[in-house]
């Protein structure tokens, strides 16, 4: 009532409930008869109080760096510590990623990450027939501890977090890099950063194996058990939704697979006897980061949540650290168009954007170049700038979880995470996830939502700006980074050279150890490190590898 | 609606392959599936595939048409030794098309190199579907 008595605007009429609101406006036409999100799911009109009622903020929220994690794993999130920018690199020789290396550092960049070519990834030494023309393309070549500590030179290792993108290869790499830190002094629990090593995804969506399934994880677990004992500021593992996501898995298909994969090598630690607080708390993860802002946004807030909740009360953690799940993201190199280059950026932006919403610890923003080539110097610049800009200039970093509370955001967490946990209870089902993977269960749902996704793109149900909407006539030329095929056979002479003047019997004593270490079934780190640090090569331990555990091959399923 | 005359013309028999060492098989499974869908018989290799395997594959399974995706850069190296065996086992006449993260430049030197056709990201299944039935003669 206003002052005058009479009765202020009178036309005004509220709902008084959210059925009333919804019959009142049930008429008014909208530009579509249904707004999916990129998951396909259906998104509401708006959410109220009334959706959301009921709801315990200690249990579902918490405040930040308190259990369940949703608001952040710590209590300043990025007012204490901006998040590290990765960007990921590698490419051609190891001098040449130590240069772009080098060049991300004096661009502010503060933390490293590689990646490794096709052949090295797969088992193979630059000079083998099925790494012919591989060599440097995709990622740097790796075949000896001497390009690892080329790849590394002028490096402090302890002063640096480095992170390296490598898998059935991964015990391979990081004894490499545990030789290079020791013939340089520094010992191993001055060590920090990450190294991939998840090799459930790799049979679910990337794709990159030697072995089959059960000693696959087996040797991922060997990283984690020796890591947790000499290596503590090393994260052993990371493990990952990002390949999940872009061979075409929904955001919830990504979450779910990313977390019954924790849950799988958790079981497989603890069947080794190892203490569940001991190895926890290096357990990391790394999601992709799409275009659909609140979704993905949802995704990470329901992960944290999810996990903490697992490792309480399924696994019985005590630590609270055990119980956070730190992660690192990838913007999504599957959204972006080769049409209109340019128009990247703004995708990259607002998924990074998306990313720093979801509270991230590390992040990899892509180049606008990358469905045509790696990326050039120039392209990563604008990359890693535009986390920069986000960090710098926006003050989004200025409050924790700012989006907490939103009844759209909490009801979208809460949907995530419970369609999340019905995956997961379904994979529990078919015996853990390692059996999922044996029956191709994950891999037939990623194919479904792949194709799915394709048809609505090419029904223009999705719209992808540049390439199935707003076409231009003319193409857009930006420049490429060219990798010269002459670089294949320096890194084949090299990797001879070194194969020629090293110590033969020696290597073969090595190899001897490691063949008996794979048998029975021990810990293979520390056998590795002294075979690689003598010149065994990454070609040969996977040899071994191939020997004693046998050979995986694609079932080739469409 | 199908004429009778229609009636007697074989599917399309096709070969999906990936080439390299690469695990990028997103690409590769939708067009299989959405030429399956089309009604031609597809036949998907399975990742990892060296020249000489997709080759023998494709004569083994007696295709009119390879279609190979690579995203490992290596296509250059790759596709022109595809297209070398099939020359050397008398198959040139198996009309071969490819897709993946393949630089303009490089797509000009392929087709030089008999490479009929190479798709782009941003292609939609339907192009493919057109362009396979319009380029790979039908079998009596």
């Amino acid at each position: 009532m206003a002052k005058d008595g009479k009765k202020q605007g009178t036309d005004l009429h509220q709902s008084s409930s959210f059925s009333e609101w919804e019959r009142k406006f049930s008429s008014q036409e909208e530009r579509k008869e249904r707004f999916l999100s990129l998951s396909f799911r259906e998104q509401p009109r708006v959410v109220t109080p009334e959706q959301v009622n009921g709801y315990s903020y200690s249990d579902r929220l918490g405040y930040p760096g308190e259990f369940p994690f949703t608001r952040g794993v710590h209590a300043t999130m990025h007012r204490g510590r901006l998040w590290t920018m990765r960007q990921f690199a590698g490419f051609g020789s190891p001098e040449d990623t130590n240069r772009r290396f080098k060049y991300l550092l004096e661009h502010g960049q503060t933390g490293l990450s590689t990646a490794f070519d096709m052949p090295t990834l797969m088992g193979y030494d630059a000079d083998h027939s099925k790494s012919r023309g591989e060599v440097g393309r995709e990622g740097v070549s790796l075949s000896t501890i001497e390009d690892m500590d080329l790849l590394f030179s002028g490096i402090a290792l302890d002063h640096v977090t480095v992170s390296m993108t490598i898998n059935c290869t991964a015990t391979v790499a990081m004894a490499m890099y545990f030789a290079v830190a020791r013939r340089r002094g520094i010992p191993f629990d001055r060590l920090g950063g990450t190294i991939q090593n998840d090799m459930l995804k790799e049979f679910i969506a990337q794709k990159e194996w030697i072995c089959p399934p059960e000693p696959s994880v087996k040797l991922s677990c060997d990283i984690v058990e020796y890591c947790a004992e000499s290596a503590p500021r090393f994260n052993p593992i990371s493990i990952s939704g990002y390949h999940i996501r872009e061979a075409g898995a929904t955001a919830v298909q990504e979450l779910a697979f990313t977390l019954a994969d924790g849950v799988a090598y958790v079981e497989h630690c603890l069947e080794r006897g190892m203490d569940i607080d001991s190895f926890a708390p290096r357990l990391s993860f790394f999601f992709d980061v799409h275009n659909d802002f609140f979704e993905e946004i949802a995704k990470f807030r329901a992960a944290r949540r999810i996990w903490a909740y697992l490792m309480r009360d399924r696994f019985g953690a005590m630590t609270e650290r055990s119980m956070k799940l730190r992660t690192h993201a990838q913007t999504a190199g599957v959204s972006l168009t080769a049409q209109q280059p340019v128009n990247n950026v703004a995708r990259v932006a607002l998924q990074a954007l998306a990313a720093v919403l979801g509270g991230v610890q590390s992040l990899h923003t892509n180049s606008m170049d990358e469905t045509l080539s790696l990326p050039t110097e120039e392209a990563v610049k604008v990359a890693l700038r535009t986390q920069q800009i986000i960090a710098e200039e926006t003050g989004v970093t200025n409050v924790v979880d700012p989006l907490g509370g939103s009844y759209y955001m909490e009801q979208l967490t809460d949907q995530i995470e419970a369609e999340a946990l019905e995956y997961i209870a379904k994979i529990d089902g078919l015996g853990g996830m390692l059996k999922a993977v044996e029956v191709g269960f994950p891999q037939k749902e990623i194919s479904e939502a792949s194709y799915r996704f394709q048809l609505m793109v090419d029904d223009r149900d999705y719209a992808m700006v540049g390439v199935n909407k707003y076409q231009d006539e003319q193409e857009q030329e930006i420049p490429l980074l060219h990798i010269d095929y002459e670089l294949e056979r320096k890194q084949i002479e090299t990797v001879k050279a070194f194969k020629a003047k090293r110590n033969a019997k020696e290597v073969n004593e090595h190899l001897d150890q490691l063949r008996k270490a794979c048998s029975s079934g021990s810990n293979v780190m520390p056998v590795l490190i002294d075979a690689v640090d003598s010149g065994v090569t990454l070609g040969e331990v996977s040899d071994v590898y191939r020997e004693v555990f046998g050979i995986y091959t694609d079932p080739g399923t469409i | 609606m199908t004429d009778k005359k229609e009636m007697k013309v074989s599917p399309i028999r096709v070969l999906i392959a990936k080439p390299g060492l690469d695990g990028h098989d997103r690409g590769a499974k939708v067009i299989a599936r959405a030429l399956r869908d089309a009604g031609m018989e597809v036949i998907y290799t399975g990742l990892h595939q060296t020249p000489e395997m997709i080759v023998q594959s494709a004569l083994q399974e007696d295709v009119q048409c390879i279609g190979m995706s690579i995203l490992s850069g290596a296509h250059m190296v790759l596709f022109p030794e595809v297209m070398r065996l099939l020359k050397e086992n008398d198959a040139s006449d198996i009309i071969v098309f490819g897709g993946g993260i393949i630089p303009k430049p490089d797509v000009v030197k392929l087709k030089d190199q008999g490479v009929q056709e190479i798709f782009l990201p941003g292609t939609s299944t339907r192009e493919v579907i057109e362009w396979v039935r319009t380029n790979v003669p039908a079998r009596e």
